[in-house]
C-alpha cells in the first residue's frame, strides 16, 4: 500500500543544536499512529515541518498520491492539501461562537474575494450541526467559545478540524486537562477518525496509547528510535533506558 | 435575504436613521441661516472624518492591524483631488486674462500661464510630470482611488509578506507617512513643496454658486459617503470574511493552519482600507480649502487612532462616534470659542490645554471604559462582559463566565 505522507532523512538544527536528525517517517492513508517521546525529543518540530511552519535544513517531504513535495508551500497551503492540526492548548476562537468558529473551518473556497461574497447555507448548517452533533456540542451551537470547557473546547477543535476533511490529522496531546470519562470519547472519536484519515498523536500518556490500540513511534532526540506495537517498543532496551527509566 | 442583514445588525438601520436626522437637521438650520457657512464646512469636514475612522476600525478594530500611517492615503486622496480643482480653476483665470490681449491664446500659452500661475511660488514655470492628467477630473478621480492603492498595496505586499507585525508594523507605517511628508516637504516634488495646494473651496465652473449652497453640497457628499461606507463594511464584517479578519487578530497562526492565507487578507483590508480613508481625503480637502505636506505628519494618524480607540474599537459605530466627539471637541476648544478659565497665578488657556484634556481623557477611556464610547451602548443594553481582571480560567473551571467560576 503506498503511503499517504512520506517524510525521509529530514535533519533541522536551531543554532546548531540539532532538533530533528536524520528522521524518516511514513503513514498510510487510513491509519492511526501515535508518536511518544521525552521532553525535547522533537516531537513538535516534526509537527512544525510537516505543517511548513519550520522549513528543515535537509531531507524530503512528500505528500499524496502524487508524493507532491510539501516543502516548497506556504502553511496555508499545505492546510488546504489536506494537513489538519490540532495544538496542544486548545486554539479555538473565544470571541466567536461555536458557529462562526466550525464556519471558519468547513471547506471552502479560502481567497479573501471568495470569502467576501461567500453566505451560509442549508447544507452547510447541516453539516455544522452534524460536527457539533458527533463532538457533543449540538446544544451549544450559538455560545461563544470562550465559555465552553477545556474538554468543551477540545473537541470544538477537533470538530474544527474534521470540517476542515483533511487527509492527515496531527494531533498533539488531544487527551491534556480533560477528565476521565472525556478520554475515553476522545479516544473512541480519534479510533473512529482513522477509519477514513490518517492520524498522528503525539501523547505523554501512556494509558491513552495503550487505549488508542495503534502503532507506535517512539523519537528520542530528532530520530526514531523504535517503532511498533506498543508491547513491543516497552520491550526495547533502548526505549526502557531513554524513555520509559525515566517516568 | 436583505431582511434579515438589516435584523442581524440592528446598529447599522439605527446609524442610517441618526445619520439621515442628521443631515437633515443640519440642511433647515443653513437654510433658515442658524448655522454658518463655516460651521457646515465643519460638521462636513468630520463626517469625512469619521469615514476615515471607519476604515481605521476596520483595520485595527477587527483585523487587529495598528496601523499608523494612515492619514498618508487621506492626504493623498486630498492631493489628487486638489491638482484638478488647482489646475482647473487657474486655467480658467489665466483663459479669462489672456482673452483681454486682443489675439486668441494658444494652447501652449495657456498652458504656460498655469504652469507660472501655479508654480510661481516655488520659483518654477514648468508643469511636472504628475500633474500630466490634472487636466482632466475623471482622470484625477481614478487617481484618487489608484495611486493610494497601489501606494497600500507595495508598502503592505512587503510588510506582510516578512511577516512584519505588531509593534514593528505600526513603526513601519509611521516611517511610510514621515517619509512622504518630507519628501514632499521639497519644492521640487512637483506639489509646490510646503505650500501645498490652496484655494481647494473654488469650485472650477461653479463661480456663480456660492459658497453656502457649495458646502452642502459638499455635506450631503460626505454623509453619502458615510452611510455608504457603513452599510458595505457592515455588510463585509457581518458574515465569514469578517469573521476570518477578527479570528486573524486573535490567533494569527492557527488561521494559517486552517488553510487561509493571512497574508492575503491582510494586504486586502490594508488596501481597502486604505482606498476609504483616500475617498474621504478627497472629500475633506475641498471643504478645508488648503493642503500641504503637514497634514502628513506622523501625529495625524495617531489622532486617527485615538478617535477610534475613545469612541470603541471593534464595531463601527463606535469609531465614528469618536471620531465626531473628538475632532468636534477639538475644533471648539481651539478655535478660541471655549472660555479660559483663570486660576490667579495662571490661565489656562484652552488652545495650549486642550491636549493635556485629551490625553487625560484618553487615560480615563482606558481605565474606566476599555471599551470606548460605544461600550456604553452595550452596558444600556444590558451586556455585562466577564470582569476576570485578566486571569485565565484553568482547564477544570473553564468557563469565561465569571458566576459559574465562583461556584
Amino acid at each position: 500500500m503506498s503511503q499517504l505522507l512520506e517524510v525521509s532523512g529530514v535533519t533541522v538544527s536551531f543554532d546548531g543544536f540539532r532538533a530533528i536528525n536524520n528522521l524518516t517517517f511514513s503513514i498510510g492513508p487510513a491509519e492511526l499512529r501515535a508518536i511518544i517521546g521525552p521532553n525535547g525529543a522533537g516531537k513538535s518540530t516534526f509537527m512544525d515541518i510537516v505543517t511548513g511552519k519550520t522549513k528543515p535544513d535537509s531531507g524530503t517531504v512528500t505528500f499524496g498520491e502524487k508524493s507532491a513535495s510539501l516543502l516548497k508551500l506556504s502553511e496555508a497551503k499545505i492546510a488546504r492539501a489536506g494537513v489538519g492540526r490540532k495544538f496542544q492548548r486548545p486554539t479555538v476562537f473565544e470571541d466567536q461562537t461555536v458557529t462562526e468558529n466550525l464556519t471558519l473551518a468547513l471547506k471552502a473556497a479560502r481567497s479573501p474575494w471568495r470569502v467576501l461574497g461567500w453566505r451560509v447555507k442549508g447544507p452547510d448548517l447541516d453539516r455544522i450541526t452534524a460536527l457539533a452533533q458527533q463532538v457533543g456540542l449540538a446544544d451549544h451551537l450559538p455560545r461563544k467559545a470562550g465559555e465552553l470547557s477545556h474538554g468543551q473546547k477540545q473537541w470544538l477543535e477537533i470538530a474544527m478540524l474534521l470540517a476542515q476533511e483533511p487527509r492527515l490529522l496531527l494531533v498533539d496531546e488531544p487527551a491534556a486537562g480533560m477528565t476521565l470519562a472525556e478520554r475515553e470519547k476522545t479516544t473512541e472519536l480519534l479510533v473512529d477518525i482513522a477509519k477514513t484519515r490518517a492520524v498522528v498523536v503525539v501523547e505523554h500518556d501512556m494509558e491513552f496509547v495503550r487505549r488508542l490500540n495503534c502503532r507506535v513511534t517512539v523519537l528520542h532526540e530528532g530520530s526514531v528510535l523504535a517503532e511498533g506495537s506498543l508491547d513491543h517498543v516497552t520491550k526495547n532496551q533502548d526505549v526502557i533506558d531513554v524513555y520509559l527509566g525515566r517516568g | 435575504m436583505t431582511r434579515s442583514f438589516f435584523l442581524r445588525t440592528p446598529s447599522l438601520l439605527i446609524f442610517l436613521i441618526c445619520l439621515a436626522l442628521f443631515t437633515f437637521a443640519t440642511t433647515l438650520a443653513a437654510h433658515y441661516g442658524l448655522m454658518s457657512t463655516s460651521f457646515v464646512k465643519t460638521l462636513g469636514k468630520t463626517l469625512c472624518l469619521c469615514l476615515a475612522a471607519l476604515a481605521m476600525d476596520l483595520i485595527w478594530g477587527y483585523a487587529g492591524i495598528l496601523s499608523l500611517g494612515h492619514m498618508a492615503f487621506f492626504a493623498l486622496g486630498g492631493y489628487m483631488i486638489g491638482m484638478w480643482l488647482m489646475y482647473a480653476r487657474t486655467e480658467e483665470i489665466v483663459i479669462t486674462s489672456l482673452a483681454n490681449s486682443g489675439l486668441p491664446a494658444t494652447p501652449e500659452e495657456i498652458q504656460q500661464g498655469i504652469a507660472s500661475q501655479i508654480f510661481g511660488v516655488v520659483g518654477a514655470s514648468d508643469l511636472p510630470t504628475i500633474w500630466a492628467f490634472a487636466h482632466s477630473l475623471p482622470l484625477q478621480l481614478f487617481l484618487v482611488i489608484a495611486l493610494p492603492g497601489l501606494l497600500a498595496l507595495i508598502f503592505g505586499w512587503l510588510a506582510f509578506r516578512s511577516r512584519v507585525t505588531g509593534v514593528y508594523l505600526s513603526i513601519l507605517t509611521q516611517a511610510m507617512t514621515l517619509a512622504l511628508a518630507l519628501y514632499l516637504f521639497q519644492n521640487d516634488s512637483g506639489l509646490r513643496g510646503n505650500n501645498g495646494l490652496s484655494g481647494l473651496q473654488n469650485i472650477p465652473g461653479l463661480d456663480a454658486t456660492s459658497q453656502d449652497s457649495i458646502s452642502l453640497w459638499f455635506f450631503w457628499a460626505s454623509a453619502a459617503a458615510l452611510a455608504l461606507a457603513y452599510l458595505a463594511l457592515t455588510w463585509i464584517t457581518s458574515g465569514k470574511f469578517g469573521s476570518v479578519i477578527r479570528a486573524i487578530r486573535d490567533d494569527e497562526a492557527r488561521v494559517r493552519f486552517l488553510g487561509y492565507s493571512v497574508e492575503g487578507y491582510k494586504l486586502f483590508v490594508f488596501t481597502l482600507t486604505a482606498i476609504i480613508t483616500a475617498i474621504a481625503g478627497a472629500l475633506y480637502y475641498p471643504q478645508a480649502g488648503i493642503i500641504n505636506p503637514a497634514e502628513l505628519a506622523p501625529i495625524a494618524s495617531i489622532y486617527l487612532a485615538v478617535w477610534v480607540a475613545i469612541g470603541g474599537r471593534g464595531r463601527l459605530y463606535g469609531a465614528v462616534i469618536g471620531a465626531a466627539v473628538v475632532s468636534l471637541l477639538s475644533s471648539w476648544f481651539t478655535g478660541g470659542r471655549a472660555p479660559s478659565i483663570p486660576l490667579g497665578f495662571m490661565t489656562i488657556n484652552w488652545v495650549d490645554w486642550w491636549q493635556v484634556l485629551l490625553g487625560a481623557a484618553f487615560v480615563c477611556v482606558t481605565l474606566f471604559a476599555p471599551k470606548g464610547i460605544g461600550g456604553l451602548f452595550d452596558r444600556f443594553a444590558g451586556f455585562h462582559a466577564p470582569d476576570r481582571k485578566g486571569a485565565p480560567l484553568g482547564p477544570d473551571q473553564g468557563s469565561l463566565q465569571e458566576k459559574e467560576a465562583l461556584e
